[in-house]
């Protein structure tokens, strides 16, 4: 589940060689999926046996299993037959040849986001000739992480280079039983990233799949693996701000997170992808499991996520708080204009002594949009002074829109606390007039509003993410009034 | 600076104001009193541009320039303010945020450069203790949990602030306590001037006792009854509006 524009890490990859890449260049598997189609996916990026009856075994699994309704969503079937499961990264060449062949609406909202003209190009699959700059970044970047011990490539690599590591923890979160989307995951993921904190290191910089090297198409079914040993630190970023038109309809992501004693991870996470048109055509389905396990005694798990994007999010980050002492964390901003549904949420899933889990949701409706907010808080028996605080704010914008909350709360330990708070607000006519009065434009006044009620979440971000999940929400929900 | 003729406003075809005349100089203070449903707020509301106001006769120039064919922002871009009645919560809008987008914007709009951080924070500092306002409600969210004393200096700091060429009180000195009244009246003198034109919309005669109109006007039925200076506010202190409505009829 990552935003990250393949087309810049096409870009970026350029000038490394690396060597299944060069293999699979110039080719697409036909639709469809079946046992052979896995056989030649794993040969085709070279696996070792183990990884591949890995695969074979969640893809017999997916085969007994049936498409979650219970969401409230609504999408016509998706025909899992009628997909490409292999997909090589475009050439550049493929691309449009200069910036006048790309769609202006894209370009203007380039624009509004400040991305530099080189960077638009890119995004937009322009062929560009010009190296960018990311690439000596980049490899700064590896060379400092490298000192301090820590590995970040991508999963591919890892499953040559760490096998081990792999095999340790791959699937030990969210196993390929979990659930339709992540047992289909398991089966056919292309890529992803994999993270490795040895014990005591506090990574040196925020993680960002932005400057990650080979990465090229890894979008559909990404499958990521972060993994942090006792005392460490790491702060992960994925996503971009910049809209990406992705060819893919369905994405099916996982991302497993591994917390030992005292070590804590931050996942921040910011998803602007195509979300259709007004209409409610094309846009991403956007099916995602996403799971912590704070395994370890005072771990810490913290989600972040600013979704904007997508025809349909079906996404619950979740923390399994299993040492004692250990908290979870979600923060959450979904916002839900156009024909968009989104139904989001997190579960924490108390198990150990003195666990604690926070929970912010802040869902925007504007438009026909849906947006429901589905999070389950389970105490569990052995869970001794297990507390929970959750708040769950809703606003609606324009009378066409809706928004929903469906609360799940399970206590089984009598000295569990338990608090829940929600709202629901709408932007009203007294506020834009009031606002009006002062000399703002009411897109101005409707994005200040917007941006006070997502604070509490906003300030979760690492500061220069938070500035462009700002500017994000200002321009996905311009002229959601009236 | 404002020549109002023969205004008519309907709210939902329901008719409000019905052939209202009214003159207002540049640098003059005037008071518009009337009994509750007369319709003083609606007069407020049609100037500052409020929609679901719909004027079906009549015009309204402001200097110079037809009012009505200006939108709301326009209106407080060229010196309209009108401080509210009940102003209106922003909640999580911080109100220096809020004060600071509202100068720059109507700065932007008329091509001047706009304030940054530190210059905006000494003038909205100075301009709070001109009001009496606590510092620490600039760092609030917009009037949220506001008392009715805060929320009222807080619209008369945005007046010291935007510094407006007219600005509307509408029923400012309602819910106030008499030392919230004093402050706020004290911010209002502050900013008479020979530029500002101030109409004062209000029920009692009271706030005139801290702020002294050039001008009062009795509003009834959606008109203008009566004009007079000062001595009018007590002769209806004294009398009552059922005198006046009297007085009309004979």
């Amino acid at each position: 589940m990552t935003a990250t524009p393949n087309t810049v890490d096409e870009l970026i990859d350029r000038g490394y060689e690396h060597g299944f890449i060069t293999d699979i260049e110039s080719d697409t598997f036909p639709p469809g999926l079946n046992e052979d189609v896995i056989r030649a996916l794993s040969a085709k990026k070279n696996e070792p046996e183990w990884m591949l009856e890995w695969r074979l075994k969640a893809y017999r699994h997916w085969l007994t299993l049936e498409q979650p309704s219970w969401a409230h969503l609504n999408y016509p079937p998706i025909d899992y037959q009628s997909i490409s499961y292999y997909s090589a990264p475009k050439k550049a060449g493929d691309g449009p040849q200069s910036l006048d062949e790309v769609d202006p609406e894209l370009i203007d909202t380039y624009n509004k986001l400040g991305i530099p003209l080189e960077e638009q190009m890119a995004l937009a699959g322009v062929a560009v000739d010009a190296v960018f700059d990311s690439v000596s970044v980049a490899t700064t970047f590896r060379e400092k992480l490298s000192e301090a011990g820590v590995i970040f490539c991508s999963m591919s690599e890892a499953v040559q280079d760490y096998p081990e590591l792999v095999r340790q923890y791959l699937g030990s979160v969210v196993p390929h039983t979990d659930n339709f989307f992540a047992c289909m995951n398991a089966a056919v993921f292309s890529d992803g990233t994999f993270v490795y904190i040895p014990k005591g290191v506090r990574c040196p910089m925020e993680l960002s799949t932005y400057f990650r090297i080979n990465e090229a198409n890894t979008g559909q079914f990404e499958r990521t693996l972060v993994v942090a040993e006792e005392a460490s630190y790491v702060s992960y970023l994925e996503g971009c701000t910049a809209p990406m038109r992705d060819e893919n309809q369905l994405h099916a992501a996982v991302v497993e997170l591994v917390a030992m004693d005292d070590a804590k991870i931050k996942y921040s996470t910011v998803q602007n992808w195509y979300p259709g048109n007004a209409e409610g055509k094309g846009g991403i389905y956007n099916f995602v499991t996403k799971r912590g396990d704070c395994r370890g005694e005072r771990s810490h798990i913290s989600w972040t996520q600013v979704e904007t994007g997508s025809a349909i999010t079906w996404k619950y980050p979740s923390c399994i708080l299993r040492g004692d002492d250990s908290t979870g964390e979600f923060y959450s901003v979904a916002v839900a204009r156009g024909r968009q549904q989104a139904d989001t949420g997190t579960k924490m899933i108390h198990l150990g002594r003195n666990t604690k889990s926070t929970i912010v949701s802040k869902g925007i409706s504007a438009g026909h949009g849906q947006n429901a907010y589905r999070g389950l808080v389970r105490m569990t028996p052995k869970a001794e002074n297990a507390r929970n605080h959750t708040q769950c704010d809703s606003l609606l914008i324009g009378d066409t829109s809706g928004a929903h909350t469906y609360p799940y709360i399970e206590v089984r330990n009598p000295t569990a606390k338990m608090e829940h708070e929600a709202t629901t607000s709408k932007i009203s006519e007294d506020q834009l007039f009031y606002c009006r009065q002062r000399g703002l434009t009411e897109e101005d006044a409707v994005s200040m509003i917007v941006n006070g009620f997502c604070k509490e979440v906003f300030n979760e971000l690492p500061m220069e993410f938070a500035v462009e999940a700002q500017k994000l929400l200002n321009v996905t929900l311009e002229g959601a009034v009236g | 600076m404002l020549s109002i003729k023969n205004l008519h406003v309907s709210i939902e075809d329901k008719p409000i104001l019905n052939g209202l005349n009214l003159e207002i100089g540049t640098g003059e203070v005037h008071a518009i009193m009337g009994p509750n449903g007369s319709g003083k707020s609606t007069l407020s509301y049609v100037l500052s541009g409020r929609e679901g106001y719909e004027v079906t006769e009549g015009q309204i120039l402001y200097e110079g320039e037809d009012l009505l064919e200006l939108e709301t922002e326009e209106r407080a871009h060229k010196g309209i303010f009108l401080a509210m009645q009940y102003p209106v919560e922003l909640p999580g809008v911080n109100n220096m945020v809020f004060l600071k987008e509202s100068l720059n914007a109507i700065r932007r709009a008329r091509g001047e450069e706009e304030l940054d951080s530190v210059k905006f924070m000494q003038l909205v500092k100075e301009k709070a203790k001109m009001v009496k306002l606590d510092e620490k409600l600039l760092k609030r969210s917009v009037n949220a949990g506001f008392s009715g004393g805060e929320k009222k200096r807080n619209e008369i700091l945005q007046m010291a602030l935007l510094e407006p060429k007219l600005a509307l009180l509408d029923e400012t000195d309602s819910g106030l306590d008499i030392d919230a009244l004093r402050i706020v009246a004290e911010g209002v003198n502050a900013l008479r001037s020979p530029e500002r034109s101030v109409v004062l919309v209000t029920h009692y005669q009271r706030l005139l006792d801290y702020i002294q109109p050039d001008h009062v006007h009795v509003l009834s039925e959606g008109r203008i009854v009566r004009s007079g200076g000062k001595e009018l506010a007590h002769e209806l202190e004294e009398k009552g509006y059922s005198w006046l409505k009297e007085g009309a009829a004979a």
